[in-house]
């Protein structure tokens, strides 16, 4: 793709383009109504509208400008980190604060080139004993401290 | 002599045991994130947020303030001795800081960055208390047209002072506005790019999206690579200034808590703008240009000034206008919203002692901080000690834990690991986040006083231009756009964050 100058402008507008089309075709749902008296569907169709100029914009100049070649993307970290996130708001309420807690940061710290097991179960039952603490018995939120305290 | 009264009625406020508490609280915390590199104060405040639900307001928005004037006094502790800004807004203080802590005088760099700080805090607490009478009186006329004028005035500004490109930046304004009004329209009750998820009728939520964008992408970024730290704490001697250091640098506290008072009032400034300004202003007015990057004291105490003295006035434009001019204050709206203070000029008026109870608190808060910041300066290098990879999950756990806690909903923490990726994608094509966040508090406003503008003028469009203050600020946004158009503007803005950078 030798004829795409600027990667990092030109992937950026595709992005806004596509957002811009969203909202105009979904947006297309909701009633425009008149100037004086605008329905659900007539800001949404101006910000889509000009995202779309504005991304079209962008990925057009791209062709013409010189930039910078992508960064690498890492697949790793990215899994690990959000994966272990999604997971803990998925099983907290079932497993309890602690569990999760311990599960989240042993979990998570995987995705550190330094890893070490050892510390990092150390360091998740620490932070478990102390997010218990502020949140449950300081804060009192709403959330199990153990699988069978429900 | 109002003003003397409502500062009385402020430090009532203040000075009640509970709300000393909640400022210390931010204060400490403020310091905390501000010493460790890899977490700002956006990520911080939206992790915070959904405890003060249980505060009352004020002593929530004291927190959450404290926070962002504590985190610059933070960032620059570990700018002077890691070589590596703790905060964007202290990046600027590596280039001498860390020169002096290399020549044996970590402990001067140090002082004068929290002397400067408090100084700084000091005056920019009494301009916040001047400046905003006058401007909420000149919002109370503003009807939805000039507020209309004012968003966009504001979200250009912020646009044409970030860092980057302008391009880029406006379209992040908009897609941020569009991310605003999801969820249900107020005025029809349709229910817009909903999908029928019931958690999207009520809307993205500002904690989720901020979180996602800055905390999540942040800790991604930073894993990607092995972190090199060289500390330096064997040369903190005395914590003090020699006569000499203190007759160079007093003049460029002044001058960084001038330009910082200002920058920090300007649409997109704050702290971070505001110490990249007054360090180019020290290079240019210096004697010898040449001594900074090679341990200049002014180039330490001018930024340090400036970002304490931008943090503050930041609040100024939120707290008359109810406009945020950067993402810290984006978060601060949500706050006032969580407590259904609706931020604006109305604000002072209706709520007194909020108002100046906050202001008033911002100097307790800097009193707090020479104190955390100069004494117990070992307690904060000793943390700095903390490799990465045992911080970043507890980052995580707290991140996922507060926004779960918002609604009790695991949909809220998938919905902010997605921004996460949405963030770190952003970074990678170096698209900045904070227009975005800008833009996501305004749309439901900016929408709402658009139709009210419209259906006012019968549906004509030139009421923005026939009235005179929707119109001075329509052109003031008009000339800001041109300015960064035109060469020698765009080649000082470059200029200045350049500074940083290297």
């Amino acid at each position: 793709m030798a004829f795409i100058r600027h990667p990092k402008d030109f992937f950026a507008g595709l992005i806004f383009i596509a957002f811009g089309l969203a909202a105009i075709i979904i947006g297309s749902n909701y009633s425009l109504g008149t100037a004086a008296r605008m329905g659900p569907g007539y800001f949404p169709r101006i910000l889509g509208i000009l995202l779309l100029v504005l991304g079209a914009a962008l990925s057009l100049r791209a062709l013409k400008i010189e930039g910078e070649p992508l960064p690498r993307w890492y697949w790793r970290p990215v899994l690990i980190v959000l994966g272990s996130v999604v997971a803990f708001g998925l099983v907290v309420t079932h497993l309890g604060l602690v569990l999760s807690t311990i599960g989240l940061v042993f979990a998570s710290s995987t995705a550190s080139p330094e890893f070490r097991p050892k510390e990092a179960l150390i360091s998740g039952i620490l932070f478990a004993a102390l997010a218990a603490g502020v949140f449950i018995f300081g804060l009192n939120l709403q959330l199990p401290l153990w699988p069978w305290s429900n | 002599m109002d003003l003397i009264s409502h500062l009385a009625l402020g430090f009532g406020v203040a000075l009640t045991p509970v709300n000393l508490l909640y400022a210390l609280i931010g204060a400490l915390v403020g310091t905390l994130i501000g010493v460790l590199p890899g977490i700002g104060p956006v990520a911080t405040i939206a992790m915070l947020l959904p405890t003060t639900y249980a505060l009352q307001p004020v002593s929530a928005l004291i927190m959450l303030a404290g926070i962002y004037y504590g985190a610059q006094y933070g960032g620059s502790t570990t700018s002077i001795l890691l070589n590596m800004p703790g905060e964007t807004s202290s990046a600027v203080t590596c280039l001498d800081g860390y020169q002096m802590a290399r020549k044996g005088q970590a402990g001067a760099a140090l002082a004068i960055a929290a002397l400067g700080s408090f100084f700084a805090g000091c005056v920019a607490t009494v301009f916040v208390a001047t400046v905003a009478v006058p401007l909420s009186e000149l919002a109370l006329k503003f009807g939805p047209a000039e507020y209309c004028s004012l968003m966009i005035l504001g979200l250009i500004g912020a646009v044409v002072l970030a860092h980057g490109s302008l391009l880029k930046a406006i379209a992040m304004v908009v897609l941020g506005l569009l991310l605003g009004i999801v969820g249900t329209d107020v005025n029809s009750g349709a229910a817009r790019f909903a999908f029928g998820v019931p958690e999207l009728i009520d809307g993205l939520g500002v904690v989720s999206v901020a979180m996602g964008l800055f905390g999540f992408a942040e800790i991604l970024t930073n894993l990607e690579g092995t972190e090199k730290r060289e500390l330096i704490t064997a040369k903190i001697s005395t914590l003090w200034l020699t006569k000499q250091q203190f007759k160079e640098s007093w003049p460029a506290v002044l001058r960084g808590t001038g330009i910082g008072s200002i920058l920090g009032l300007l649409p997109g400034g704050g702290a971070m703008l505001a110490s990249f300004g007054a360090y180019a202003l020290e290079k240019k007015i210096a004697k010898d240009p040449s001594r900074f990057g090679k341990g200049a004291i002014q180039g330490v105490a001018g930024p340090e000034s400036a970002n304490n003295a931008g943090a503050q006035t930041s609040f100024i434009p939120l707290l008359t206008l109810g406009i945020p001019e950067n993402a810290v204050m984006a978060l601060m709206v949500g706050a006032m919203t969580i407590h259904n203070i609706q931020p604006g000029p109305q604000v002072m008026t209706s709520n007194p002692g909020l108002f100046w109870g906050l202001v008033v608190s911002m100097w307790v808060g800097n009193l707090m901080l020479v104190v955390l910041n100069l004494p117990l300066i070992g307690i904060w290098i000793k943390l700095l000690t903390v490799p990465y990879r045992v911080l970043y999950p507890a980052i995580l756990l707290f991140c996922a834990i507060g926004v779960y806690s918002i609604s009790n909903a695991s949909f809220d923490v998938s919905q902010t690991a997605a921004f996460g990726a949405l963030g770190l994608v952003f970074f990678k094509l170096e698209c900045e986040p904070a227009p975005l966040i800008l833009g996501f508090v305004l749309g439901p406003m900016m929408e709402e006083n658009l139709r009210r503008a419209m259906l006012l003028s019968r549906g004509d469009p030139t009421v923005f231009l026939t009235r005179p203050i929707s119109l001075g600020m329509l052109i003031a946004a008009a000339a800001l756009l041109l300015l960064i158009v035109a060469p020698n503007f765009r080649k000082k803005r470059e200029e200045a964050f350049a500074a940083g950078e290297t």
